[in-house]
């Protein structure tokens, strides 16, 4: 029955397409190529450049294409490079921990205590416009808040709980790792939802059927449902922590550093081969702790 | 259906969701009231009475500035970039519902696009614009900077769209002798239009906020992000939650007009 359906229809098309025909897998490339072009010439030619200029030679004004291995020398080198990547893998870990229990229950609650999809979609959307408005915005939102005469410290020196204004809520590691949930926790909340949302509820109720407490249910058939859409949270999460210098700058007034960040201050002193020796390191970082979570988790499968 | 009583974990949990909420929009709040600060009033509370001052101070071009120059870049690019991510992230998506030679490969690409940090981009852009001799300009350089940035959010939702549509529909289209283009004006772009509208608005949104990747690459003349940025180390007065309070409706306002439009493709789809 099929075939012939199939065989029929066949027939209709050589019948009507009169005029010439693409195959298939051309048309393929053709709608494959825009994209292409634009990663090839705006991502993967960059990095190539990124990779060949972190060998080469500079002074204060100009590069010299060379061969040097003296870019990395210095960056791996120096215990302050060092530090820096520490202090950045911190912030990182921090952000990622504090997102991901953020995130879940945000998630869980949204996917199994709200009953109608229209009202699931509504919440999800208040979560969802903060984050397509500006970060700068969102980062300096914080300032009137936690400065020294700000919203919590007058709230609680008027209210008598401490005398003097608490120093350390803003420009602090504190105030940098606050302000980083605050602007990356969706990128958490939205893939967890995603995969909750596609448990099937019948297994939820086999397993109360079966016994279980609503703790056991949530270790023993949720959270295990839900880690591809943690995983890649976490791929979004820290990628964006590892690679801020913005929010560390405004919200640690300075006082603090990040590989970026570092990046960011040489080239603004226009030492490009020492900051490309340093992306080329950091790319490697990157990409070597995504490759490791994608062994966890299939994307194409996720989406 | 019967409704179960709601459990003692789902009051828990709404007051964790209410104070998630609280923290998102708390002190996007407080930047809001701030800027109707009055004329002598600082960067923090109490309000020192109230003025549009800070308003009226962002459009006097010297003091702050160039914030329409700066504003009218950002939106143009953002919708540049808007029209071409929604173009190229449809045809991907189209691509990849067959299989061909380097499709894994491509797709890795746009996930790794997603995935190299913001600041890379941009020096490798900068570097590479510098050694070829061209001028780099929020038109070109910017807006190549915000693409690999915009399209694989497009590419995967479009992943993700095709991945549930039911090829049963275009069967049904070609049996009644809808030609190619017939079948996909007709019967597919219909059904996945409000996912385009929605790839669109982040395309201009991602775009309009975006300055990591602005920030080697716009050239001559700053992005609305970029001149934002400036303004956080040299700036002391309320005119930066005026600026912020601006670019936030405008936002809202895009968001709101986009959400608009979805809910009324969908509802003229449902009636016919």
């Amino acid at each position: 029955m099929a075939t012939i359906t199939s065989s029929d229809t066949e027939t209709v098309g050589r019948i009507r397409s009169k005029g010439f025909r693409l195959p298939l897998a051309v048309i393929s490339y053709l709608q494959a190529i825009p994209l292409t072009l634009i990663l090839g010439f705006f991502l993967l030619l960059p990095i190539l450049m990124i990779a060949v200029v972190s060998f080469w030679d500079y002074d204060f004004a100009q590069m010299y294409p060379d061969f040097l291995t003296m870019n990395y020398e210095e960056t791996l080198g120096s215990w302050v490079t060092w530090k820096t990547y520490l202090n950045t893998l911190k912030f990182a870990l921090l952000v990622w921990a504090i997102t991901l229990v953020i995130g879940f229950w945000v998630a869980y609650f949204l996917a199994f205590h709200i009953r109608t999809t229209s009202m699931q979609m509504v919440l999800f959307l208040v979560c969802t416009v903060p984050f397509l408005t500006s970060n700068i915005i969102r980062m300096i939102s914080w300032i009137p808040v936690l400065g020294r005469n700000g919203l919590i410290n007058s709230g609680l020196v008027n209210s008598g709980v401490i005398s003097e204004p608490i120093e350390w809520l803003l420009y602090s590691d504190f105030a940098v790792v606050l302000a980083m949930v605050h602007l990356y926790t969706l990128f958490m909340v939205t893939p967890i939802f995603n995969t909750l949302m596609r448990i099937d509820k019948s297994l939820v109720e086999a397993a109360r059927d079966a016994g279980a407490t609503s703790w056991q249910i949530l270790t023993n058939v949720i959270i295990p449902l839900a880690k591809p859409g943690m995983a890649i949270g976490t791929i979004f999460v820290v990628t964006l922590v590892m690679a801020d210098f913005s929010t560390v700058q405004v919200m640690s007034g300075g006082q603090s550093a990040s590989v970026a960040l570092m990046m960011k201050n040489q080239m603004s002193l226009l030492q490009y081969p020492a900051a490309a020796a340093n992306a080329v390191v950091l790319l490697v970082l990157v990409l070597t702790m995504v490759a490791g979570i994608l062994r966890i988790v299939d994307i194409r499968k996720e989406l | 259906m019967h409704r179960e009583k709601r459990s003692r974990e789902f009051y828990i949990l709404a007051i964790f969701f209410a104070v998630f909420v609280l923290f998102l929009y708390g002190p996007l709040s407080a930047i809001l009231i701030l800027s109707f600060q009055g004329p002598n009033g600082g960067l923090t509370f109490p309000l020192n009475g109230v003025s549009l001052r800070w308003f009226a101070n962002l459009f006097e071009t010297q003091a702050v500035g160039d914030f329409g120059g700066s504003f009218r870049r950002s939106a143009l690019l953002g919708v540049m970039v808007m029209l071409v991510t929604v173009a190229v992230s449809l045809l991907a998506g189209l691509a990849f519902r067959r299989r061909f030679i380097g499709a894994t490969a491509l797709f890795y690409l746009a996930v790794a696009s997603l995935v190299v940090p913001s600041i890379i981009v941009s020096l490798g852009i900068g570097v590479l614009f510098n050694q070829l001799g061209l001028q780099p300009a929020w038109y070109s350089s910017a807006f190549g900077a915000h693409l690999t940035w915009t399209l694989p959010f497009g590419v995967l939702i479009m992943f993700a769209v095709f991945n549930r549509f039911s090829p049963a529909y275009e069967e049904a289209a070609r049996d009644l002798g809808a030609s190619s283009w017939q079948t996909f004006s007709n019967v597919v772009l219909p059904m996945i239009a409000p996912s385009l509208i929605g790839v669109g608005l982040f395309g201009f949104t991602l775009s309009y906020d975006e300055f990591a990747r602005t920030l080697m690459t716009a050239g001559s003349f700053n992005t609305l992000p970029l001149e934002i940025y400036g303004m956080t180390t040299n700036v002391t007065t309320p005119v930066l939650y005026a600026l912020g309070t601006v670019t936030t409706v405008f936002s809202f306002l895009v968001i709101a007009g986009t959400l608009g439009l979805i809910v009324h493709l969908n509802r003229r789809r449902l009636k016919s």
